[in-house]
């Protein structure tokens, strides 16, 4: 076969742009780049022929980045994907926003029209760096081949360092086919961007004196300490002045969950005993989180007791939302490692025997379902069968929230989610792209019936690729999250969410039909993958236990109790006292 | 309050509406924007004026250092400086009265009149910001055709603007 089409262009030292861009991508450790193809990358495509990483073929785009974005959130490493010009780049675009939410670092490829045509309307034109701007860390249009191997290595830089997040270089056609004996730079130099900060000595000196002065300390740990690699450093903070520590949904993992002074996940619906601690406490130290308004809910009774410090890298996340007594701006490795030192052992014995009442007497617990598996018991399983080692991707709604409560989660990384943008269709190729990261790892999807079909098609992928994934569709029938608040906010007036064929509102103009669509295992094993429904309690870990076990992809479709609801629930806007908790 | 915000970004293409994009999708409001280059071929000066509490004002400048593209952003509000806006505006005079009138008020802000016609005079002024606003203000009970503002520029009395390269 021919390997180039155009060899006879090539001399020793020059490369096409084509060919700058696959070794922009070697010479920055890219491992598995997740793609599809299209006739604005057609000259990308015809170098990555001979590319010495592994390329994946998404079956949409959009499941191409959530797979580079599982693959980054899974190990650090920055993902990899490439898309064409006009519709391929908008189908990234949610995937891109995605990522840009939790600053998960990727860099996004994507062809263009030749630059002379920018602008014309040419076919499949799409202005794609006007349209990623709001949803990406930052993005380049290529103007020259010759800048094309700093533009990528810049691109790569960018995505990694300070906050990570999302970059996307949009190459025209006509550059990729150009020649240039540009190679790529040895150190990157970028005036403006200088995602370095060395955090100030005093403001760490203040924060232990806070902290040595303080009698009802709470840590609040968010995303940022796991891209940051922080976890060793909080445990050993925690420990040594016996701050109870309470995460948000992004920093499931960074504290182990097993630990005396875990409170597990606070906010809209987090654990009562980490809610009430936050309410309680004299001194909140937020560590990488940025105080989202599903944590804070009422953000003037937040935590309305403490003095509260924030030590983020981003410093526009310092005090942007919630007051700020103490802002401390570095990378928390560091931070935290040079604050250790500062601060004294203590027991705080009363505060934390208070913290340990409130988790006992009120766990994350649910209504039992008798005959009917209940949705929380099937995590509560995932936890048990796989010894709490499974690593669990989860999409978005109620099945998210329940995966967050209802796993013990020890590692970081062990729990990947959609948090800020909340993109349901994230799970299935998110869990697909972890595993190609972490081969050896168990990787479980926790989906719903309504999510799982955004993006079932890449359910190929992992059954082509012998990287199986083991997806559980919590199938109760309805699009579960806003039903619930259907329920409790809008009277029970269940309008758009069902999603069986009975029981349908009036305006859908639906027949009565009893069959359930699509029928999920037909699908699955039309895919390639094993599957199977279950109904009753007793299935859930037999059939967990073959699917794990298996090493193929598997689709585990459990009927569970169809009104089942997330609690505890603090309403939107509200404070920790409106709660409610109808767990049991 | 109104404050104005000097911002030294790289002179690339696509950076003026990188910077107009953030403000407009993060739901701030500039009031003037001017943008011109500097004594550094590769750096351009942006001038705003945002009016915001402190809270808000501190979200722009974080907000635009975060930004790839940016060097440095200074809340000039906050420093010793000076600042200044060109103002072009017509102005309807159809008697002898008024066009005494309005020129006599030129006079005493140091505007000058840079056209006549028989039915209106264009004046010019330069001010800092507080002149600017008093003389749109005494123009007022005259008939204003037209106006032009170059929005405002301002630069620190002492030497910080530490983002140029020597
Ligand atoms: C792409 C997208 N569209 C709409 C929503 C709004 N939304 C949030 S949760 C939810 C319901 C999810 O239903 P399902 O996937 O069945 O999961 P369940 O809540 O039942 O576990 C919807 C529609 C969203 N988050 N993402």
């Amino acid at each position: 076969m021919k390997k180039h089409l155009d060899k006879d262009k090539e001399s020793n030292k020059e490369r096409s742009g084509a060919q700058c861009v696959i070794d922009g991508l070697t010479s920055a450790g890219c491992e598995v780049l997740f793609g599809y193809p299209g006739g604005a990358v057609l000259d990308i495509f015809n170098c990555l022929y001979d590319a010495p990483f592994q390329f994946v073929l998404s079956r949409h785009e959009q499941g191409a980045v959530h797979m580079a974005d599982g693959f980054a959130r899974a190990t650090g490493k920055t993902g990899c994907c490439l898309v064409t010009s006009g519709p391929g780049a908008t189908n990234a675009v949610t995937g891109l926003a995605t990522a840009n939410m939790d600053g998960i670092p990727m860099v996004c490829i994507s062809g263009q029209v030749p630059s002379a045509m920018i602008g014309n309307d040419a076919f499949q034109e799409a202005d794609v760096v006007g349209i990623t701007r709001p949803v990406t860390k930052h993005n380049f249009l290529v103007r020259s081949v010759e800048e094309l191997p700093s533009v990528i290595a810049q691109a790569f830089h960018i995505a990694s360092s300070g906050k990570p997040g999302p970059v996307v270089v949009d190459i025209p056609k006509d550059i990729q086919r150009q020649m240039t004996e540009a190679t790529i730079p040895e150190a990157i130099e970028m005036r403006a961007y200088k995602p370095h900060v060395d955090f100030k000595k005093e403001d760490v000196h203040a924060l232990a004196a806070l902290i040595n002065s303080s009698e009802r300390p709470v840590l609040y740990v968010g995303g940022g300490a796991i891209a940051g690699d922080a976890s060793a450093e909080l445990l050993e903070l925690a420990h040594k002045a016996n701050i109870p520590v309470c995460t948000t949904l992004m920093g499931i993992g960074a504290f182990p969950e097993d630990d005396a002074l875990a409170l597990s996940m606070l906010g809209m619906h987090g654990a009562v005993a980490a809610n009430y601690a936050v309410d309680k406490c004299d001194l909140l130290i937020s560590a990488g989180a940025r105080f989202d308004d599903r944590v804070t809910g009422k953000i003037s009774e937040f935590a309305k007791n403490a003095k509260v410090v924030h030590i983020d890298i981003d410093r526009s996340a310092i005090g942007k939302s919630v007051r700020c007594d103490l802002g401390v701006e570095g990378y928390l490795k560091p931070v935290l490692e040079s604050l250790i030192p500062m601060v004294d052992k203590a027991d705080h014995k009363e505060w934390v025997d208070q913290t340990q009442r409130w988790k006992d007497r009120f766990p994350f617990a649910y209504p039992g379902g008798d005959d009917t598996i209940m949705p929380q018991f099937v995590i509560e399983q995932i936890c048990a069968v796989s010894g709490g080692k499974a690593t669990v991707v989860t999409d978005v709604g109620q099945n998210q929230m329940w995966a967050a409560q209802h796993f013990n989660y020890t590692r970081p990384r062990s729990f990947i989610t959609s948090g800020g943008l909340g993109t349901m269709g994230f799970g299935l190729p998110a869990a697909i792209g972890a595993k190609f990261a972490c081969p050896n790892d168990l990787v479980v999807c926790v989906t719903g019936d309504g999510g799982v079909q955004m993006n079932f098609q890449e359910l190929v992928v992992a059954v082509e690729h012998k990287t199986p994934v083991v997806t559980v569709i919590l199938n109760n029938g309805y699009l579960g999250m806003v039903r619930q608040w259907q329920e409790m906010f809008y009277d029970h007036r269940y309008s758009g969410v069902t999603l069986g064929q009975s029981k349908r509102q009036r305006m859908e103009r639906i027949d009565e039909g009893r069959e359930y669509l699509p029928n999920f295992i037909m699908l699955a094993e039309a895919h390639g993958a094993c599957a199977k429904r279950i109904f009753k309690p007793e299935e859930v870990a037999p059939t967990l236990k073959e699917a794990f076990e298996s090493g193929k992809s598997w689709v585990i479709e459990c009927i569970v109790e169809p009104e089942a609801n997330v609690f505890p629930m603090i309403p939107p806007g509200q404070a920790v006292e409106a709660m409610i908790n109808r767990s049991v | 309050m109104n404050n104005i915000i000097n911002c030294l970004v790289e002179n690339e293409p696509g950076v003026l509406a990188r910077i107009v994009s953030m403000i407009s999708g993060r739901g701030y409001n500039i009031q003037t924007l001017n943008v011109g280059p500097t004594q550094d071929n590769n750096v351009s000066k942006m001038t705003m004026v945002v009016p915001g509490d402190e809270h808000v004002i501190e979200q722009v400048v974080h907000q635009l250092s975060k930004q790839i593209n940016v060097i440095e952003v200074v809340n000039m509000t906050n420093q010793r400086h000076m600042n200044r806006e060109l103002i072009l505006v017509r102005v309807a005079s159809e008697d002898h009265a008024s066009r005494i009138e309005i020129v006599d008020l030129a006079t005493l802000f140091d505007a000058k009149v840079i056209a006549v016609q028989e039915d209106s005079v264009t004046l010019q002024m330069v001010g800092n910001q507080e002149r600017i606003c008093d003389f749109l203000r005494l123009l007022k009970p005259y008939h204003v055709i037209d106006i032009s503002r170059s929005g405002v520029i301002a630069v620190c009395r002492e030497s910080v603007d530490a983002g140029f390269e020597n």
